[in-house]
C-alpha cells in the first residue's frame, strides 16, 4: 500500500509563504493568550497542596466544596478528573505552609462526615513548597535551554551551521505553538508537560534531521539545481515516510490520550499537539528556513560585492 | 553471509533467552524456583505505581548554628566563673557572633587569652571600649560555619535513617538531595499522617527546673523574670478528645538533655493502664540525673520534647539508678513513636516539610492498568498500520517491533531501573517512534527497488543507506532524554529512561533483528521478490 505516490512532486517551498503566515497567526493567538492570562501552573511549579479523591457515589464539584465548607483551606478549586463516570475529582489549594501537614486528613474526615464513612478514597495528596516549586521552575527551563544548545551543536557538527538554525527555529517553533495550545485550552503546565516538551523537541528534531539528512545528500547528487529545488525534492521525497511516522506516533499518543488516565493526560496532550506541529514544521518551516538563511547570506555578499555602487 | 547469518541469528536467540529470563520474576514470580527470582530481580516500581511517599524535607541550618552559638555561650560562661574571670556579660550577638563583656583590660587580655586556647574556631574581631566597659566580640568564620551547616545536614540524614529502620518500611530511600534538603522515599507506606509526625519531630529531649516562685498567670500576661521562659503542658482527656493547655514557667537552663540517652522503651503503667515511656541514661546522664535530683528534692522538674511540657513530676527522692519515665497522656501508638524518636536521637536542627507526595495503592494500580491498556491498544494499532502498508515487510518490522518491547522490560529489569507512569508513557512512546527506523529503511528500499535493482542489492542499499540517517536522527532525541535525566525528579525521571532505553532497544530491533529476519528469507528460503 502507498498513501503517497512515488512521483510526488508538491510545492512546499513556493508556499513557504502561507506557511510562515499560518505559523505566525498560531504563535500569535498561543503567546497572546498566555501573555493574557498567565501560566497556568500545577502544583509542581506554582507551589500548593492537591488531593485527588475518590467517591463511590456521583457528585459534584459544588457539593464537594459545600461539604469543605467547615475546614480551612482558604481559596479552593475542584475540579473533575478523568473520565466523569469515576467521580474522582482534585481538590487544590494554593497555600503549602506547615500547618496544612494535616490538610489531606482533615479534608478526608470532613468528606465522610458528608458523604459517609469508607465511601471516599483518598488516592493521592501532594504539597509542593513555594522554594521548591521555584526551583523546579528554574530546572525546567534550563532542561530547555541545554536541551536546544546541545541539539545545535550536535546538528552543526553533524551537518552545517545553516542546518542548525533551521532545526532549532522549528524546535522553538514547535515548542511555542504548544505552549500556546496548553494556554489556550486553558491547561495546567506541570513536569510530566516539561518532559513532553523535551520529548518534542527530540521528535520534531528528528523529522527535521531526517529532512535534512536527504537535502545533504540530494546537494552532492544534483548540484546544478538550485537550493529550492534541491530543498523541494528532499521533502518530497520523505513525505511518504515523514506522515507514516508521525502516524504511527500519533496513535500510540492517541491511545495514551483516551486510555492513559488523569495522571498522563496533560504529558499525551502535550504530545499530540507537539507531534502534529512537529510534522508540519519539518515540512513547511525548517527548509524554508534554510533557504532565508542561504538568501540573506547571498544578499548581503551581493551588497558587499556590489559595494558603493548601489 | 551464510555462516554470518548463524551467528547473528544466535546472538539474537541468546538476547532473547536474557531478555525472558529476565523479565519471568516480574509476572510469573509465584511459580518460578528461588534461585530464578534471586538471579533476576523483578521490574522496580515508582512510588507512584506502588503506592508510597516522597518527601522533600529542608534542614533549617541556620538553627543549627545558632544552637552551636547558644552552647558556646554557656560554655565560655562556665569557663569564665571557673577561671574567676569578672565579667558583666556573656551573649549571643546576631547569628554568627558571641559577645563578652568584661570591666578592664587585664580581664580583657585574660579572656583573650582563654579564647584562643578553648575556642580556636573564633575569630576575635574589633573591641569597643566605651563608658567603663569593654565589649568583645568573636566571631564564627565561614568555614565553620559551612562545616556546622554540613554537619546539621549529614547528622539529620543519619537520624532519619534510624527512625525510619525502626518505622520498619521496606526498601526506603534516604539521600541528601541538595546542600539542606534531604530525600525521602516510603514506599508502601500506609499511614503517611504518622511517617510525617515520626520524621518531622525535632525531638530535642530537655530537662528543665520548674520555676515556683513566679505565678503563670502573670507570665502569661508577659510579666516573665530573666532567665525563665514560658512552655505549656498539654492534656488530652480521652473520653471526651478536647485538648487543654497549662501554663509553666521553667528555668532556660537545662539541666540535661535527651544526648545522654542510652535507651527509650513503651511500658505500660499497671495502675492506670496507660502506656509511658521508660528512659535509661547512659553513664554520664545518669551522674548528672543524680546529681540534679539530689539537689532539687521537693521541687518539679520539667520534661521538655521540642518546647512542649510532657510532664512535670514534683522530685521526691534522690534518683540515682540512671532511669526515669516520662508519662503524659499517650496513646500506645503515641507513646511508641516517641520512644523510637528518643532512641534514633534529636535532629541537630528543626527539618520542614518542603515537598510531599503521597500516592495511595488503588492510585497506582489504576495507573499501572491504564499503562497496560493504552500501551496493548497503542502497539496493536502500529502493528496492523505496518501490515497494512509494506506487506510481510510490515510482519518483519512487527517482529522487531515484539521484539523491542521485550528487550526494554528486560533492560529494565536489569540496570534496576524504577518504572513510573511517565517511563509507561514513554515506553508507549517509543512503540510508536521506533517504527521510524524500519521505515527509513522500508522507504530507502523501495526506492531501489523502482530504481529496478533485484531484492538483495536493494536490501543492502536500503539498509546501509538508512543506516546514518536512523543515527542521526535518535542522537537527538537521545540528547532531550539526557538532559531530562539530569534535571528530572522521580517520575520524570522514569521517563528519560525509559526513553533512552527504548531508543537503543528500538535501534538494535529494527537495523539488526530485522535484517536478519530478511537475511533469511532471502538467503534461505530462497526468496526472489520482496513484500514492500
Amino acid at each position: 500500500m502507498q498513501f503517497i505516490r512515488p512521483d510526488i512532486n508538491i510545492d512546499f517551498v513556493g508556499k513557504r509563504k502561507l506557511a510562515m503566515i499560518f505559523s505566525w497567526v498560531l504563535i500569535l493567538i498561543g503567546m497572546g493568550t498566555l501573555f493574557l492570562r498567565g501560566p497556568n501552573y500545577g502544583i509542581d511549579f506554582a507551589g500548593g497542596t492537591l488531593v485527588q479523591v475518590k467517591f463511590e457515589q456521583a457528585t459534584s464539584a459544588g457539593d464537594i466544596k459545600d461539604a469543605l465548607k467547615g475546614v480551612d483551606l482558604g481559596p479552593v478549586i475542584v475540579q473533575q478528573f478523568g473520565d466523569q463516570t469515576n467521580n474522582e475529582f482534585l481538590i487544590k489549594t494554593q497555600s503549602s505552609s506547615a500547618e496544612l501537614e494535616g490538610l489531606s486528613q482533615k479534608i478526608k474526615t470532613a468528606l465522610e462526615n458528608v458523604y459517609g464513612s469508607g465511601k471516599v478514597d483518598l488516592r493521592r495528596a501532594e504539597m509542593v513548597g513555594p522554594q521548591v516549586g521555584k526551583d523546579l521552575r528554574q530546572k525546567g527551563l534550563m532542561a530547555l535551554l541545554w536541551a536546544m544548545i546541545g541539539t545545535l551543536i550536535y546538528i552543526t557538527w553533524r551537518f552545517e551551521f545553516r542546518f542548525g538554525v533551521g532545526a532549532v527555529i522549528a524546535t522553538i517553533h514547535d515548542v511555542l505553538i504548544t505552549l500556546g495550545a496548553f494556554a489556550v485550552f486553558n491547561r495546567e503546565i506541570d513536569l510530566t508537560v516539561i518532559a513532553a516538551f523535551l520529548a518534542i523537541m527530540g521528535y520534531s528534531l528528528n523529522d527535521t534531521i531526517i529532512v535534512c539528512d536527504r537535502i545533504r545528500e540530494n546537494m552532492g547528487k544534483h548540484s546544478k539545481d538550485g537550493l529550492a529545488a534541491i530543498i523541494n525534492r528532499s521533502v518530497n521525497e520523505t513525505l511518504s515516510r515523514t506522515l507514516l511516522t508521525s502516524g504511527t506516533t500519533l496513535l500510540v499518543i492517541l491511545s495514551l490520550f483516551i486510555f492513559g488516565g488523569g495522571v498522563i493526560h496533560g504529558f499525551a496532550f502535550a504530545m499530540l499537539v507537539g507531534v502534529l506541529i512537529g510534522t508540519y514544521s519539518s515540512i513547511f518551516v525548517a527548509s524554508p528556513v534554510i533557504l532565508f538563511w542561504e538568501g540573506r547570506k547571498g544578499q548581503r555578499s551581493e551588497t558587499a560585492a556590489t559595494g558603493r555602487s548601489s | 553471509m551464510s555462516k554470518s547469518l548463524n551467528v547473528r541469528g544466535g546472538v539474537i536467540f541468546l538476547c532473547l533467552v536474557v531478555a525472558l529470563a529476565a523479565l519471568a520474576p516480574t509476572f510469573f514470580r509465584g511459580d518460578l524456583p528461588t534461585w530464578w527470582n534471586k538471579a533476576f530481580d523483578p521490574i522496580h516500581l515508582g512510588l507512584d505505581l506502588q503506592g508510597g511517599m516522597h518527601l522533600v524535607l529542608g534542614v533549617e541550618v541556620d538553627k543549627a548554628v545558632d544552637s552551636r552559638l547558644d552552647s558556646m555561650v554557656d560554655q565560655v560562661d562556665t569557663l569564665l566563673r571557673d577561671k574567676d574571670i569578672v565579667f558583666k556579660r556573656v551573649a549571643r550577638e546576631g547569628d554568627d557572633r558571641i559577645a563578652v563583656t568584661v570591666y578592664d583590660q587585664e580581664a580583657s587580655s585574660q579572656v583573650d587569652g582563654l579564647m584562643k586556647d578553648s575556642f580556636p574556631t573564633l575569630e576575635p574581631l574589633t573591641v569597643n571600649d566605651s563608658s567603663g566597659y569593654i565589649e568583645k566580640y568573636y566571631r564564627l568564620s565561614d568555614k565553620e560555619i559551612a562545616s556546622i551547616k554540613d554537619y546539621a545536614v549529614r547528622q539529620a540524614l543519619e537520624t532519619m535513617r534510624n527512625r525510619v529502620d525502626q518505622f520498619g518500611v521496606s526498601e526506603p530511600v534516604l539521600q541528601r538531595q541538595s546542600d539542606d534538603r534531604i530525600l525521602i522515599q516510603l514506599p508502601g507506606v500506609k499511614d503517611p499522617q504518622r511517617a510525617i509526625a515520626l520524621l518531622g519531630k525535632t525531638a530535642r529531649l530537655e530537662f528543665k527546673m520548674v520555676d515556683e516562685d513566679v505565678n503563670p498567670q502573670d507570665a502569661v500576661k508577659g510579666n516573665l523574670p530573666p532567665g525563665t521562659e514560658l512552655l505549656y503542658e498539654k492534656h488530652v482527656d480521652r473520653r471526651t478528645g478536647t485538648t487543654s493547655e497549662t501554663p509553666i514557667v521553667v528555668f532556660s537552663k537545662t539541666e540535661l538533655t535527651g544526648d545522654l540517652l542510652s535507651d527509650a522503651q513503651v511500658r505500660i503503667d499497671n495502675r492506670y493502664n496507660e502506656p509511658y515511656v521508660a528512659i535509661e541514661f547512659n553513664s554520664l546522664g545518669a551522674k548528672r540525673f543524680d546529681q540534679i535530683t539530689a539537689a532539687n528534692v521537693g521541687k518539679r522538674m520539667a520534661i521538655v520534647l521540642d518546647d512542649a511540657v510532657y510532664s512535670a513530676p514534683v522530685i521526691r527522692e534522690r534518683i540515682s539508678g540512671g532511669s526515669a519515665q516520662i508519662s503524659g497522656s499517650f496513646t500506645s501508638q503515641e507513646a511508641t513513636d516517641l520512644a523510637i524518636v528518643l532512641r534514633a536521637g534529636s535532629l541537630p536542627a528543626p527539618v520542614k516539610i518542603l515537598e510531599n507526595r503521597t500516592v495511595g495503592p488503588s492510585l497506582g494500580r489504576d495507573s499501572i492498568e491504564q499503562g497496560t491498556v493504552s500501551a496493548i491498544v497503542g502497539a496493536a494499532l502500529v502493528v496492523l498500520c505496518m501490515i497494512l502498508y509494506y506487506g510481510w515487510a510490515g510482519v518483519v518490522a512487527d517482529l522487531a517491533l515484539i521484539f523491542n518491547l521485550l528487550f526494554i522490560l528486560a533492560l529494565l529489569s536489569l540496570v534496576k531501573a524504577t518504572l513510573t507512569m511517565p517511563g509507561i508513557a514513554g515506553i508507549v512512546l517509543t512503540l510508536g517512534m521506533a517504527v521510524d527506523a524500519n521505515v527509513l529503511i522500508f522507504e530507502r528500499i523501495r526506492e531501489e527497488l523502482r530504481l529496478g535493482k533485484p531484492a538483495r542489492a536493494a536490501l543492502d542499499v536500503g539498509f546501509s543507506k538508512a543506516f546514518i540517517t536512523i543515527v542521526d536522527s535518535n542522537v537527538t532525541t537521545v540528547v532531550a532524554a539526557l538532559i531530562l535525566l539530569q534535571f528530572g525528579t522521580g517520575p520524570v525521571k522514569g521517563f528519560a529512561v525509559t526513553l533512552s532505553i527504548g531508543i537503543a532497544a528500538s535501534m538494535f530491533t529494527a537495523i539488526f533483528v530485522s535484517r536478519v529476519i530478511f537475511d533469511y528469507f532471502l538467503d534461505r528460503r530462497q526468496v526472489k521478490r520482496l513484500s514492500i
